[in-house]
């Protein structure tokens, strides 16, 4: 379990079609839509927002850099997680139940029997107390979470998600209105770093080792194809990679041996050049053609190294800002929701409708240019 | 029990063996996809999908566990037990709830969900060869037999 208290100042991130807030709102945040419980407390004011408390109920977060976390997939296990873990941010916060103006969930997507969990909670927390229950969009949490960080970036930019479930442009011009610019027609690109490093033969999920073994391994000795590059779209292909890196094993590896440590680097390397080329070149294009000038890569793969100095060499040379969240706000958790909950009120959502959507297409957030 | 093999060369040849099967399926059916990571698992049932008119990403459901789709008044689900760290967490899971009547469940890595998963109608083996990918295709069912012969006569190479 982890808690964080941290500051944040709201003021330089809202858009400008959101509502000033009257009064500070206090919201509780929950998250259960795959393997981990998050709860946070979140009091977003006139003078800005600041997360009191969050607390995660995970074993494996700290260690899966690419989202890839082992499952406890319970139902359960969100049951005897989530009002623990309330009365833990609670507690730390100095805050009671009673002091609550909202509470924000996770409405979608994700697993339905764990959405249930948080659905079930939030609004009988809200019917209760005579306070609404805001129903969030997983993603639209991953997109705000990038404002809790110091320093926030302001609106508008280009968001890059990348994680081991998601890959995805989105130009974000303010809360709630999001163009979605470009996404990964299969694997998303954490997926793809976890794949191929078990093709390697490291253990699930081997991503993040697979990225330091790239370090070590020669650039130049292989080249892989670089999917949908010139597609003339925004949109990203992965799942094909992994056939290119298998065709390499099979023709360089000796059948049912372990793959050599140089002969593995060296993959790992050509594997990492073309998906960084791939999210580098369309990120820079996303920039172009919504002509923004900030850039904000949210999820796991954003901790990639080549990644991180691609982007850095290229956006300085744009004049574009670039932002890199801390990673523990790119992970799934409720400080997210509660903020993006916050921001929701504070733009007039009032929802008291007790559902779930398991699948949920981020396009129906979206805003038409 | 039928078995039908096919040699595909290219992840297009492994598509359009889901976009053959795709009008046999009837709800209630359930069928299990085993291979290697790069086998072409989730490029079969991408095929099944658009075979199905539905267009649209068609995502991997390794972090997920599953992708549901609405069919008119029918539901697919397209799972993948990869990341179940044992079978108990199958049914703790409340995945028993997803295989109704009303539902196609296809699903990756059948074997972590050991002995909990329901009965298969359909099994499809694919296997990475020098060529391309063997696909062995397996009827268990009466219903599943509709399904091999669709396969059968979509033009692909049988032997």
């Amino acid at each position: 379990m982890t808690v964080k208290h941290g500051r944040v100042d709201l003021t330089r991130g809202r858009g400008a079609g959101a509502r000033p807030y009257n009064r500070p709102m206090l919201v509780l945040g929950i998250e259960s839509s795959c393997d981990e419980t998050g709860v946070a407390l979140y009091e977003g004011g006139a003078g800005g927002g600041r997360l009191l408390a969050h607390a995660l109920h995970s074993q494996v977060a700290m260690h899966a850099a690419y989202g890839g976390v082992v499952p406890e997939l319970a139902s359960r296990d969100h049951i005897r997680r989530v009002l623990p873990l309330t009365r833990h941010v609670l507690t730390a916060s100095a805050k009671a139940l009673a002091d609550l103006d909202g509470v924000a969930y996770t409405q979608g997507p994700g697993l339905a029997g764990a959405l249930l969990v948080g659905a079930s909670v939030a609004n009988g927390l809200a019917y209760a107390l005579g306070i609404p229950a805001v129903g969030i969009h997983h993603l639209e949490g991953h997109l705000l979470s990038p404002l809790l960080a110091e320093p926030a970036p302001r609106f508008p930019f280009v968001a890059l998600l990348v994680s081991g479930g998601h890959t995805q442009l989105l130009a974000v011009e303010g809360v709630g209105r999001y163009q979605l610019l470009g996404e990964s027609l299969d694997d998303a690109a954490g997926e793809a770093f976890d794949k191929t490093a078990m093709l390697l033969g490291l253990p699930y999920p081997g991503g993040a080792e697979l990225s330091r073994l790239a370090e070590t391994g020669d650039p130049l000795r292989f080249r892989l194809p670089r999917p949908m590059l010139g597609s003339g779209d925004l949109d990203f292909s992965f799942s094909g990679l992994k056939t290119a890196v298998l065709t390499l094993v099979r023709k360089h590896a000796r059948a049912g041996e372990a793959v050599p440590p140089e002969l593995r680097a060296d993959i790992a390397r050509a594997f990492q050049e073309a998906v960084v080329d791939v999210l580098a070149a369309k990120s820079l294009a996303a920039l172009t053609i919504s002509g923004r000038r900030r850039l904000v890569v949210a999820g796991g793969v954003g901790a990639n190294k080549q990644l991180r100095e691609r982007l850095r060499a290229e956006c300085a040379r744009r004049g574009v800002e670039l932002f890199f969240p801390p990673l523990e706000l790119c992970t799934d958790n409720g400080a997210m929701i509660a903020l993006a909950g916050a921001l929701r009120m504070g733009a007039g959502t009032r929802d008291y409708a007790f559902s779930i959507r398991p699948r949920w297409p981020l396009g129906e957030l979206l805003t038409p240019r | 029990m039928h078995t039908l093999i096919l040699e595909l060369p290219d992840a297009a040849a492994t598509e359009a063996v889901g976009r053959a099967c795709a009008p046999a399926l009837v709800p209630g059916m359930v069928v299990t996809l085993s291979g290697d990571l790069g086998a072409g698992k989730t490029t079969l049932v991408r095929g099944v999908l658009r075979g199905l008119d539905i267009s649209g990403p068609v995502k991997s459901p390794t972090y997920t566990l599953v992708e549901p789709y609405a069919i008119s008044s029918l539901y697919l689900y397209h799972f993948d037990f990869y990341r179940l760290g044992e079978s108990e967490e199958w049914e703790a899971a409340g995945f028993r709830e997803y295989f109704r009547d009303d539902a196609i469940c296809l699903i990756e890595w059948p074997e972590r969900a050991g002995a909990f998963l329901p009965a298969a109608d359909l099994q499809i083996g694919l296997e990475i060869t020098d060529d391309g990918r063997r696909c062995t295709v397996t009827a268990l069912s009466a219903r599943a037999e509709a399904c091999l012969t669709a396969i059968a006569h979509q033009g692909t190479a049988a032997r």
